[in-house]
């Protein structure tokens, strides 16, 4: 054993009223890896990628980041995540431009961000509010965040909502750019990405599931 | 580089006013509100000065603890709604800051410009003259303990659906010594007594307000989010 994973799941179980929400025997993740989350509905991929963002905390179990426990380096660990939920946490009566300002942790230059919306093509919409933005448009600002954060974890839950063609194929690439820049994605989605290397990880719900390749 | 604890503290502080700014009406109802609620008491009770006077400065307070408690359950609702608490709760950040940046923002909107307005509910319910000045003290004091006690039932009730009734029930004890020593300040100044001595309790209490809320507001808010 060299290096410890960036992501390490041990045991890990979630129980809400007597149930096994989630069941996790051991899971690795490394600097450079999709893993794909996979299951039916209500199999409990977003409880899955909730607990690994410390939105909840598990009933059992460690996740470990680079070796320590995310409990023990709470700070630096959620600093290196990036998190984008069903709910965008677009502010609809924010104009695009505002609404990323605010949410970005690092301090940010106006010309980044517009940059970023630029990229996700919606340079022009940066000034309207986002109520008047499809949803399609919507998520997009949400999925700019990911071009101006520097965190190396994204937890992507799934991204590809209401996106266009273009839009999913954009979001493979930022994907597939940030895994060989030195970074890893988990994404929870139905859908076959079109990416090289992604690896998939079935979740079963109440199932107990055996440790993956 | 990476925001300062200060900064969230005015982010959230600067979006909020931002938000109720591209609201102005849904920002401004406490206060009108505030401005006809009073106006119906001389047509409900009585149109004699003597009599209103006498129990305007209650009026005057019990209206504007009303108008605070209508406005602060939303506070963390629109957040709750759109993930963006859930994105909160996961910043590497301290969360009193943002939280604390938050319900200054609270009381910026709802509870300056009641105390503003008071004096013109004062005029048409005959205040004496001398109750003016208490009144604009104890109530700038007084309506920033209110956001702050409120914030916390606002933080308790935000995963529920219809928290509104309950947000009351919770939040009302907690409002009485405010209205105790906010009353008291009033009539103290219109009975030529030392007001100043129930407005430093008034302070007192909204200094402890300010150290302990946000962080109970802060707990509450990670065991709201578990479910």
């Amino acid at each position: 054993m060299g290096h410890p994973s960036l992501i390490t799941i041990e045991n890990l179980r979630f129980e809400r009223d007597d149930t096994t929400v989630v069941s996790c025997d051991q899971l690795h993740l490394d600097v450079g890896e999709i893993l794909q989350v996979e299951g039916p509905n209500g199999s409990g991929k977003t409880t899955l990628l909730r607990l690994l963002t410390t939105a909840l905390q598990p009933s059992e179990g460690t996740i470990l980041y680079c070796g320590k426990s995310i409990a023990q380096c709470r700070l630096e660990y959620l600093s290196d995540i990036l998190f984008i939920g069903h709910q965008s946490a677009v502010k609809l009566m924010l104009t695009a431009e505002e609404n990323l300002l605010w949410m970005a942790t690092s301090e940010l230059s106006s010309t980044a961000v517009l940059d970023a919306l630029e990229a996700l093509g919606l340079a022009g919409y940066s000034d309207i509010p986002c109520y008047k933005l499809s949803a399609g448009q919507q998520r997009r600002v949400a999925l700019a965040r990911l071009l101006v954060s520097d965190a190396r974890l994204w937890y992507l839950d799934e991204p590809f909502t209401a996106l266009d063609r273009d839009g999913v194929k954009l979001l493979e690439r930022c994907m597939s750019d940030h895994v060989s820049s030195g970074g890893a994605v988990v994404v929870a989605t139905h859908q076959d990405l079109d990416v090289q290397g992604v690896r998939h990880y079935p979740v079963l719900g109440e199932t107990l599931l055996r440790a993956c390749p | 580089m990476r925001k300062q604890a200060s900064n969230s503290f005015y982010a959230y502080l600067r979006r909020d006013l931002l938000l109720s700014y591209r609201r102005l009406g849904e920002a401004a109802s406490p206060l009108i509100f505030f401005v006809m609620a009073s106006t119906l008491v001389p047509l409900g009770m009585t149109p004699d000065l003597a009599s209103l006077a006498k129990i305007a400065p209650g009026i005057i307070w019990v209206l504007a603890l009303l108008a605070t408690m209508l406005s602060v359950g939303g506070l963390f609702a629109g957040d709750y709604q759109d993930g963006s608490l859930e994105q909160l709760l996961i910043s590497p950040q301290i969360l009193v800051m943002p939280v604390l940046g938050k319900v200054t923002a609270h009381w910026l909107i709802t509870g300056l410009p009641l105390t503003l307005v008071s004096p013109l509910l004062g005029l048409m319910l005959s205040m004496p003259e001398a109750g003016y000045l208490p009144m604009m003290a104890s109530l700038a004091l007084g309506t920033a303990c209110l956001s702050l006690l409120g914030a916390v039932g606002a933080a308790l009730t935000v995963s529920l659906h219809k928290g509104g009734m309950l947000l009351a029930l919770i939040v009302m004890p907690l409002y009485m010594p405010v209205i105790i020593f906010g009353g008291a300040t009033v009539q103290y100044g219109i009975d030529g007594l030392i007001w100043t001595a129930p407005l430093a309790i008034l302070g007192a209490m909204l200094a402890a307000a300010i150290a302990l809320c946000p962080l109970a507001i802060a707990s509450v808010l990670r065991l709201t989010s578990i479910n």
